[in-house]
């Protein structure tokens, strides 16, 4: 198991590597201009900066550099249009509360609704309440994140006036933990979790009926649970085994929030600093929120592989 | 069970024999022999949602095919200044009460009296000018004010006001407008005028102190001042002293506005001005329309309707969603060809090879779809849309990761099949790696292709609109757009207008849906372990 864990580990960061790797060439070939909205005497010195710092220098250079800077001082460049000569890394972390206090709230209050919903329709399964849970299933799931946003926004907002518009800033409200600030924040809680809910409810649904069905579910009734015990005890606790992996994953997932109800709702998290870095050619900003969502991504993957042999003994990592 | 109740006492001569005589066992099935593709199709049709979601699809296409056709006259092709925005109008729907493009929009005083006062202007007689009341009274075809909803009073300051809840036709309320045209330009509109007998040129407004558009500096309803107001926009009449004085009533239907023509020594009305260089013959006419006639002129007669209405550009909707639905489609129809290639490839020589070949590939496609899509497209976005234009690029970056989930799902297929008898048979009577491959176990694995692919394409339509949305990919312009950027456009003003993001909104939302429940459809009618299964 250990010795798995190595392995996927070093393989993810061979791929980070490569990543990294290719991003920094990328971006870098591309030409840097000063902010606008600077006289020449400041450009100078920003373009007298970037020369000191060695952006001139051959790319391989400057990759070298590049990597030594992260490796002894944790120096992820600098921005240079979002907020001038503020180290990435500081904009970065800055950013990252919001995005996962939003994100984390709404899989507080998607997760059980979804799995509620999933257990439901697999007792009820072939029933009218199964085919309800089976609509609004394939309604959440396929219909786009931005559009239940806008409906959210309309209907939350615009019709019944209850919640602002976007949510509050940090001085209206407070303080990240108000309850002003979670209040403001409902709408945008609402949109992320309707994905969410409508995923596990299907997920659920699959596995427990399939549970359900099986042998020692008629051995369990034999020896006389009833219904309600047997199900609890025995098929929810297998039916959990694939999908807790899911969850856990989505809980690593939130760091990379969800970059356009970020934008909708004005959310000022790490998927809005990814945008402005792209629209204002923030190079530095950009190559670090890449890094960022690459690494959530590969390791959101492999802590569902792991957590798959730590959930389920039965299980062995690794194993060809 | 009744049938079977006397099967025990039978007596044993009722028996006979079948066919004694002859040999069944090589005799050829009555039925015809269905195939896995055939059986696959029977259990497909089975499916409603998915043929229903098909059919949807098949609408969705074909929308997006006819719509252009179904325009000769190219209406709502071009960016229209002064219909942005402008609420769905179905003139025969309108006969029944749906799509009237009527707009609920609440007024001061001063504003009421402007949205009636272009009714008033956009009569024929200039001389005679009825009081608001006695113009909502009879109000003819071209008055914006269709109803009076309700009127409040609202207290400013001190004083009470009364505001207006007012229906107003979107179209006719953007009222008149100044219009430069070449002097044939004009003789052919005095023409028209003349045949149509619909009033397109009116009298142009005098430029003097009481012009409140030439003292606010409002180009935008320029023309739609045509009474005597000060500074402020009030209604003022010139009194006996020759003083401008405020209009007082008690009632605004009571009130009469009182023309600020421009009118030449002998007092006939001017229809045109100069504008422009040139002498009396070349230089070009400045003329007052009411823009709604305007409309027709331009338009071959026709009254302006858009069954969606029309975009913030002033497009039509319905010819701006159909080039947005295309572009999905192509997305669609090219993500599917992709995982269908190279997805179907990679896969399969993973998955036969395994070994060294299996680790090295693997591994590139696991670097690969590490990378975030987002970051790939802006990437490609950055690097090559300049170049290559939006879409390709767009597309570059989907050829690159989309194929990755296909791939996986084919690489355990051949895993699956890789070691079955039958492909031990083949080799050893001599066939060929590819020959295995393609010829043996890739028909197993169509299904798995198909399914994967068409279940790709719900994520790429997402993704284009997403992207489009958030302006990483820019693909507004004149003759391009996506629904993603129409959604964007609308972000501004969805409260106002909802169906700038309703119809986009309807559309994406529904090709997702059924593509999802085709996709759904499809995967289970190419699961042979469902065979039979009913729910």
């Amino acid at each position: 198991m250990i010795k798995y864990i190595f392995k996927r580990l070093l393989l993810m960061l061979i791929a980070l590597f490569c990543i990294t790797t290719i991003c920094f060439l990328l971006i870098r070939v591309l030409p840097m201009s000063p902010p606008e909205g600077t006289n020449t005497a400041q450009k100078d010195i920003i373009e007298q900066i970037w020369d000191a710092r060695g952006y001139n220098d051959p790319l391989l250079v400057q990759y070298f550099n590049y990597l030594k800077g992260i490796f002894t001082e944790w120096d992820f460049g600098t921005s240079w249009k979002i907020d001038t000569t503020t180290p990435a890394w500081d904009l970065l972390v800055g950013r990252l509360l919001p995005t996962v206090l939003v994100n984390l709230y709404s899989l507080l209050f998607a997760i059980p609704i979804g799995i509620c919903a999933g257990i439901y329709a697999a007792i009820k399964k072939n029933k009218w309440q199964d085919h309800a849970v089976s609509v609004m299933v394939i309604l959440f799931v396929s219909v786009p994140s931005y559009v239940y946003a806008f409906l959210v926004q309309y209907l939350l907002y615009f019709k019944l006036d209850l919640f602002p518009p976007t949510i509050l800033s940090l001085n209206d409200s407070g303080g990240w933990f108000t309850w002003k600030m979670f209040h403001s924040m409902i709408p945008a809680i609402l949109s992320l979790s309707f994905g969410t809910i409508a995923g596990l409810a299907r997920s659920t649904r699959a596995e427990l009926t399939e549970t359900l069905t099986m042998d020692y579910m008629l051995l369990a009734r034999t020896k006389g649970l009833t219904r309600a015990q047997a199900t609890t005890r025995h098929a929810l606790k297998n039916a959990m085994v694939p999908i807790l992996p899911g969850i856990i994953g989505s809980f690593i997932g939130i760091l990379g929030g969800s970059m356009i109800i970020e934008q909708i709702f004005s959310i000022p998290g790490v998927g809005q600093l990814y945008i402005k870095s792209v629209t204002l050619r923030d190079y530095d900003v950009f190559m670090m929120d890449s890094i960022f969502y690459t690494f959530v991504s590969l390791l959101a993957g492999i802590i569902v592989d792991i957590s798959y042999g730590f959930i389920d003994p039965r299980i062995r990592m690794g194993e060809r | 069970m009744d049938k079977s109740t006397n099967i025990v006492s039978i007596p044993k001569e009722k028996f006979e024999f079948v066919a004694r005589g002859e040999r069944i066992k090589d005799q050829k099935f009555e039925d015809k022999p269905i195939g896995y593709f055939h059986d696959a199709w029977n259990r497909f049709c089975k499916n409603k949602a998915s043929i229903v979601a098909a059919i949807i699809i098949l609408c969705i296409v074909l929308f997006a095919i006819i719509v252009p056709f179904f325009n000769p006259a190219n209406i709502g092709t071009v960016a229209n200044t002064r219909y942005q925005n402008k609420v769905p109008r179905n003139l025969t729907l309108s006969k029944i009460g749906i799509l009237t493009g009527d707009l609920e929009i609440q007024y001061n005083e001063k504003g009421f009296a402007n949205i009636v006062g272009i009714g008033i202007a956009a009569g024929t007689d200039f001389e005679n000018i009825p009081s608001i009341g006695e113009a909502l009274a009879n109000a003819g075809e071209l008055q914006p004010v269709t109803k009076i909803k309700s009127i409040e009073k609202v207290m400013q300051g001190r004083n009470e006001k009364l505001m207006y809840n007012a229906m107003v036709d979107d179209y006719l309320q953007v009222g008149f407008s100044y219009e430069d045209v070449e002097q044939e330009e004009y003789q052919r509109m005095l023409a028209w005028q003349e045949e149509t007998g619909i009033q397109l040129l009116y009298p142009m407004i005098a430029k003097n102190e009481y012009n409140f558009a030439e003292s606010s500096g409002d180009t935008n309803t320029a023309a739609n001042w045509w009474y005597k107001t000060n500074s402020r926009g009030e209604p003022v009449r010139i009194n006996s002293q020759g003083n401008a004085v405020i209009i007082k009533y008690d009632d605004i239907n009571d009130l009469v506005l009182e023309d600020n023509y421009q009118r030449d020594a002998d007092g006939n009305l001017v229809y045109f001005n100069y504008v422009g260089g040139g002498t009396q013959e070349t230089a070009m006419y400045r003329v007052r329309t009411l823009y709604y006639n305007y409309y027709r002129y331009t338009h071959e007669g026709r009254e302006p309707e858009f069954f969606f209405g029309t975009d913030t550009s002033g497009y039509d909707m319905a010819y701006r969603l159909a080039i947005g639905i295309r572009l999905s489609l192509l997305l669609a129809v090219c993500i599917f060809a992709i995982n269908f290639i190279i997805g179907a490839m990679y896969g399969a020589v993973e998955g036969y090879y395994g070994g060294n070949v299996d680790l090295v590939l693997e591994f590139i496609s696991y670097v690969l779809s590490g990378v975030p899509f987002i970051v790939v497209a802006t990437l490609f976005q950055i690097h090559l849309a300049a170049k290559a234009g939006a879409i390709p690029s767009l597309l570059f970056a989907f050829v690159l990761t989309g194929w990755i989930g296909t791939a996986s799902l084919v690489r355990t297929q051949f895993y699956r099949f890789k070691n079955q008898e039958y492909v031990m048979a083949a080799r050893t009577l001599g066939a060929r790696d590819r020959r295995v491959i393609w010829k043996h176990i890739f028909p197993n694995t169509l299904g798995t292709i198909i399914t994967a692919s068409v279940l790709a394409i719900p994520s790429v339509i997402f993704s284009e609109s997403m992207l489009s949305y958030l302006g990483i990919v820019s693909l507004g312009s004149p003759t391009q757009t996506s629904v993603g950027t129409l959604l964007s456009n609308a972000e501004k003003l969805w409260t106002t207008y909802p169906h700038l993001m309703l119809f986009p909104a309807a559309v994406i939302s529904l090709l997702m849906i059924c593509f999802n429940l085709f996709g759904n459809g499809l995967r289970d009618a190419f699961n042979p372990s469902l065979r039979g299964v009913e729910e």
